[in-house]
């Protein structure tokens, strides 16, 4: 488990450097100079010279990208805007504020919508498809199958906005989206997350009913599945503990993908509603030319997309002991 | 209808008769394409403590036949007529959670791919103690227990480790050995074996195969086996069942099935053995022709469009008769008792020596 968990965390590093190498070369592949927005309406050669030299845009991107590599892993003192200790991103180009801290200023918001959103379709999901499979056949699988089929049809932009303006304007049955802190008061954390909660929830869970549904009625199919039948066990600990078990794979995969994205930034539902994120951070480090806050928020989504799947990983090896080995 | 005891010599069972018994049994399936009569008019009996060899191409209905014994078959889309009677119980008729105190406990299966058929989550000692927890309502511990003496019995080296361990950890044979541990546990009075050993390699086959007539002296188990191997089913089985298009064409015991077959299908699976004392580059004799199809089986004797002999019988009665199994000894072919005696020693079993 050690080994494994080493080779996969010097793997994820590797991938985190390949991609800053490729943000870096991206964002110098645009045609924007990020000082030309900074240089204002008395821009002249000279002082745009002087803010390329403030930035350090007039080193060659080699050695830039080294000093950005420094300054992550070490740390610097070396920024007009003060200090900035390791993991150091650097000050924003548009804000000025330190990157790291803008970030983990959004993070609340994100992590508090994705875990929340997750927790639900997750459970909801699961749920309406095991019901589907275990009833398979009958009115209420069709039904079921039928409705997450539309449900999953529809996105963000269309329910999202149609959950406003009926839940929200027009009856006033919810509060309107917004992010407080948790700690400060819970209960406003919730009444102000639930909307875009169950919107978010709605269009994943449906995705998830027919995954289950499906990869349980494969599982059922399964010899194994026959042979507890065959031993009398029961339909229900049959359907909970042979089928059940093989059907979480194919689930949990993807589920590892959607909480990696969504944690990195759900950029839709957060302008739908609009929560201050990381996704719209993201969005606004391209509309400013923002380097340091661009390859703070990249490196940041790539990481958790990546924790998620090496979680998933070792969830494969606590579902099934044929992967324990390896 | 009698029993097919192989001798009369042998004793009598305490409670003499049949355990299992099939009567005119009809499984169709509802497929897009029709409907399949995969068993059609089947009766048989097992005694306890003796096999029944029941042999078959692919698509004979063999396999058909023994899942609807323990109602595994799908009920949605599978009709069953007939009786099946296992120790006086009524099993076509039976709810559920009745076939569920039948199956494991009184009546239990071995599968052909001991790798498929264990699941991969749960370790072999807990895949046996579950049934013997069902059905004998022992604790989690004596269940263990009595899972790593089922191993020991199957020839499992060093049991309590193994009983721990997982299926992929084990080899073909030992899979297989677990299996028949599995569907033993609860001492059943009838072992239905599916092709146990074809998944297996030759020597491995003969040690199950050994394994399996052990335990039946111990347990006193009848066993109904499965296969399409003769050279198996001569090794195992005190009578034999020949199976063709969902219908048992030919009924005997072993000795007289093998020794002095009666059917034309059945002389051809003797027909199509390779051997290994024939001359090299000798051609296989294969019967002509497929299996037919079950959406819509042949008119008359299913077998006639593969049938060499059906000249012999003259006119069309083979075409738009069906020949019926009379009960014991018998063969479902209209030609004449003395025409099979002598095709069978002048013209079939001079190919066979």
């Amino acid at each position: 488990m050690l080994r494994f968990l080493v080779r996969r965390i010097l793997g994820a590093v590797v991938i985190l450097f390949l991609l800053s190498i490729v943000t870096f070369l991206l964002f110098f592949g645009m045609p924007r100079d990020p000082a030309l927005l900074m240089c204002g309406k008395t821009c002249n050669p000279t002082s745009l010279a002087n803010i390329h030299h403030v930035l350090g845009l007039d080193k060659s991107i080699p050695e830039q990208y080294w000093i950005f590599l420094h300054n992550l892993i070490l740390g610097s003192n070396q920024f007009a805007q003060g200090p900035c200790p390791a993991p150091c991103f650097g000050y924003s180009y548009h804000t000025n504020d330190p990157v790291w801290a803008t970030m983990m200023d959004r993070l609340p918001t994100t992590v508090s919508l994705t875990l929340g959103a997750a927790v639900v379709f997750l459970i909801v999901g699961l749920g309406t498809g095991m019901v589907a499979a275990w009833k398979r056949g009958t009115l209420l699988d069709k039904t079921v199958t039928a409705g997450s089929m539309v449900i999953s049809s529809m996105q963000i932009y269309f329910l999202g906005p149609l959950a406003l303006a009926v839940l929200v304007y027009q009856s006033h049955l919810f509060d309107k989206p917004a992010y407080n802190n948790f700690t400060a008061n819970p209960v406003t954390w919730f009444s102000g997350l639930i909307i875009p909660w169950v919107v978010l929830s709605t269009i994943f869970a449906s995705q998830y009913t027919r995954m289950a549904r499906s990869s349980m009625i494969e599982q059922l199919q399964e010899e194994h599945v026959r042979t507890a039948r065959a031993k009398g066990m029961s339909r229900r600990y049959v359907f909970f503990r042979y089928a059940w078990r093989g059907s979480l794979i194919p689930i949990i995969t993807i589920f590892g993908i959607d909480l990696g994205t969504l944690l990195g930034g759900a950029i839709i539902t957060e302008y739908t509603f609009g929560l201050p994120g990381l996704g719209r951070l993201a969005v606004e480090s391209v509309q400013f030319s923002d380097l340091p806050l661009l390859l703070g928020v990249m490196l940041f989504s790539a990481s958790m997309i990546l924790l998620c799947n090496l979680i998933v990983d070792a969830a494969y090896a606590f579902i099934d002991p044929r992967v324990r080995l390896a | 209808m009698t029993t097919l005891t192989k001798d009369a010599g042998t004793p009598a069972p305490a409670d003499a008769g049949a355990f299992l018994s099939v009567r005119d049994l009809h499984v169709s399936f509802k497929t897009e394409d029709g409907v399949v009569r995969a068993v059609d008019g089947l009766s048989f009996d097992v005694e306890r403590g003796k096999t029944l060899g029941i042999v078959g191409e692919s698509g004979s209905g063999k396999s058909v036949t023994n899942l609807t014994i323990l109602g595994l078959h799908n009920p949605q889309f599978t009709t069953v007529e007939g009786e099946i009677l296992l120790d006086g119980q009524e099993l076509i008729t039976a709810r559920e959670s009745e076939l569920e105190k039948v199956r494991g406990n009184k009546a239990a299966m071995i599968f052909q791919d001991p790798l498929t058929a264990l699941s991969p989550y749960y370790t072999v000692g807990r895949q046996i103690a579950e049934p013997f927890m069902k059905h004998r309502g022992a604790s989690k511990r004596a269940a263990w227990d009595r899972a790593v003496e089922m191993l020991a019995k199957v020839g499992i080296p060093n049991p309590k480790e193994r009983a721990k361990d997982y299926p992929h950890q084990f080899s073909g044979g030992m899979r297989q050995r677990a299996m028949i541990a599995m569907a033993l546990v609860c001492d059943p009075d009838l072992l239905i074996a599916d092709e146990p050993t074809t998944a297996l390699d030759v020597t491995v086959q003969a040690q199950i195969l050994d394994l399996l007539k052990d335990l039946q002296q111990e347990f006193g188990s009848g066993i109904i086996f499965i296969t399409h191997d003769l050279g198996v089913i001569a090794d195992m089985a005190d009578d034999i069942m020949v199976m063709y298009a969902g219908s048992a064409v030919e009924r005997g015991t072993t000795n007289e099935v093998l020794r002095a077959p009666q059917h034309p299908y059945t002389w051809g699976l003797l027909n199509s053995m390779p051997r290994l004392d024939s001359d090299l580059g000798m051609p296989l004799n294969p019967i002509p022709g497929a299996p037919p199809s079950l959406l819509t089986p042949p008119s008359g004797c299913r077998f006639h469009p593969r049938c060499t002999f059906q000249d012999r019988v003259g006119g069309t009665r083979c075409v738009t008769e069906r020949p019926l199994l009379a009960p014991d000894r018998a063969s479902a072919c209209h030609l004449t008792a003395d025409q099979k005696r002598t095709i069978f020693l002048e013209e079939i079993k001079p190919r066979l020596a």
